[in-house]
């Protein structure tokens, strides 16, 4: 049962001495309804079916910190994927009967024009170096060193800056 | 006559000091050319400096309309230097509608909590960037449930903060007066009291993001190593019991958002990494 009642300042009026029926023409018109817990509840667990989550990733500033995370995240899943495809597939090549030993994967990169050489060197070699010098820094964090905004933001331009010269080391040999 | 230019003469000192002329004396009716009456500096007077808000709103009395931003254009002349200002100004004078929680406007109450610009921070302490050609954009929280416009539901962030037991906790309390500490030990507090729980720091953790249902997030973990770390509370090591599992503490990948947009420049994600070394060393 919803019981309707207006906000007066009543009891303030009495405590004041002044009689309620001369002022109840000026008493103040607001009504709010008087509802029971359950009711609230069930009203509240309604509206929170409703309720949108707000929008997070496609609107948050790219920063170095999370997206310096990702990266971290993305290369380790790609290294690891590239490495068990490889180890697996010298135990499947026999089975399959397809030539896979180290001496037909020599030959086949031997064969392979320069620019694909390069190119597949890059894709192998900035993943590897990134997470690696990316990992020397976890290991920092950890110790609870270099935590401040302003390190964590240099050092996350360096490990990128180192990044890129050890894959044009890697490259290169 | 003597009496009539001693009047002129204060007047033009007065001038030159820049205050307040005199009202007009009768000696002034006495000079050849009356000075014509000097205008203060009109407000008016500056050029308008349009700049375009875009504001995240949804209305839970119309759920099946979906959240989309709506534009507001603000004289930035006739406005406070703050995006709060700029907000209580659409509210008082273009919408009564939008609905955002404020109350202390400096910094101290942590209710104006939004995303401006991509950051999360409190619109009373973020500062409006007077370039025109740029819109400002404003979410609520990033992903949180929202009540309306840019009230996010704290409700789970709140019960998190209550899990970690935000209380001194002593079985042997001094027999008498209060729990004394050494400065270096009152040292080790600062940088960790003073947040406001503003909620910034673990909605900007995309870690929080996905998991908020089992990871506690960095603010709940600061005022837990806020207690770790006091040496009147002899309850760390349970303290830190309980986060001992996968997920409350765990989940923090040292991302450090948190620390990055803190609005009182504290470092929750230093926090939880002296947590994790503790822990560690064991």
């Amino acid at each position: 049962m919803l019981a309707v009642r207006a906000v007066g300042l009543r009891p303030a009026i009495r405590a004041s001495g002044i009689s309620v029926m001369a002022l109840r023409a000026t008493s103040r018109g607001v009504k709010t309804e008087s509802i029971t817990t359950t009711d609230q509840r069930s009203i509240l667990d309604k509206q929170r079916l409703n309720r949108p989550s707000s929008p997070h990733m496609t609107i948050y500033e790219p920063q170095i910190t999370w997206y310096g995370s990702i990266a971290h995240r993305i290369t380790g899943v790609g290294l690891s994927v590239g490495m068990y495809a490889f180890f697996l597939s010298y135990l499947a090549a026999p089975v399959a009967g397809i030539p896979f030993d180290s001496s037909a994967v020599v030959e086949l990169v031997h064969g392979l024009p320069e620019w694909a050489k390069v190119a597949g060197k890059t894709v192998f070699a900035f993943p590897f170096a990134y997470h690696s010098l990316n990992g020397v820094r976890h290991l920092t964090w950890d110790s609870t060193k270099l935590l401040s905004n302003a390190a964590v933001t240099r050092s996350g331009y360096a490990v990128i800056a180192g990044a890129i010269i050890s894959t044009a080391a890697l490259v290169m040999m | 006559m003597s009496f009539a230019t001693g009047i002129v003469a204060r007047q033009c000192r007065r001038s030159a000091l820049g205050l307040p002329r005199a009202i007009s004396s009768s000696a002034k009716a006495s000079l050849a050319q009356p000075v014509p009456p000097e205008q203060p500096p009109s407000p008016q007077a500056k050029p308008p400096l349009i700049k375009e808000f875009k504001i995240y709103r949804w209305n839970p009395d119309e759920p099946e309309k979906k959240p989309s931003l709506q534009s507001y254009k603000v004289d930035l002349n006739q406005c406070g230097p703050m995006i709060l200002d700029a907000l209580i100004k659409i509210k008082n004078e273009m919408d009564p509608t939008l609905t955002f929680r404020r109350s202390c406007r400096e910094g101290i109450c942590g209710s104006c909590a939004m995303n401006i610009d991509g950051q999360n921070t409190l619109a009373c302490l973020c500062r409006i960037d007077r370039a025109e050609t740029k819109d400002t954009k404003i979410y609520p929280l990033p992903h949180m449930y929202v009540v309306k416009d840019l009230v996010p539901d704290l409700t789970l962030f709140f019960k998190q903060y209550k899990s970690v037991e935000p209380y001194l906790k002593n079985d042997n309390p001094p027999e008498k007066g209060e729990f004394l500490q050494t400065q270096e030990d009152r040292k080790k507090l600062d940088g960790l009291y003073e947040c406001i729980l503003c909620a910034c720091c673990s909605t900007s953790c995309p870690s929080y993001w996905w998991n908020q249902d089992v990871y506690l997030g960095p603010a709940a973990l600061l005022h837990s190593y806020r207690w770790i770390a006091d040496s009147r509370d002899s309850y760390a090591a349970q303290r830190k019991e309980k986060l001992q599992n996968t997920f409350s503490l765990y989940r923090c990948h040292t991302i450090l958002n948190c620390s990055r947009t803190c609005p009182k420049g504290l470092e929750p994600g230093t926090a939880i990494a002296k947590i994790k070394l503790e822990m560690a060393a064991e």
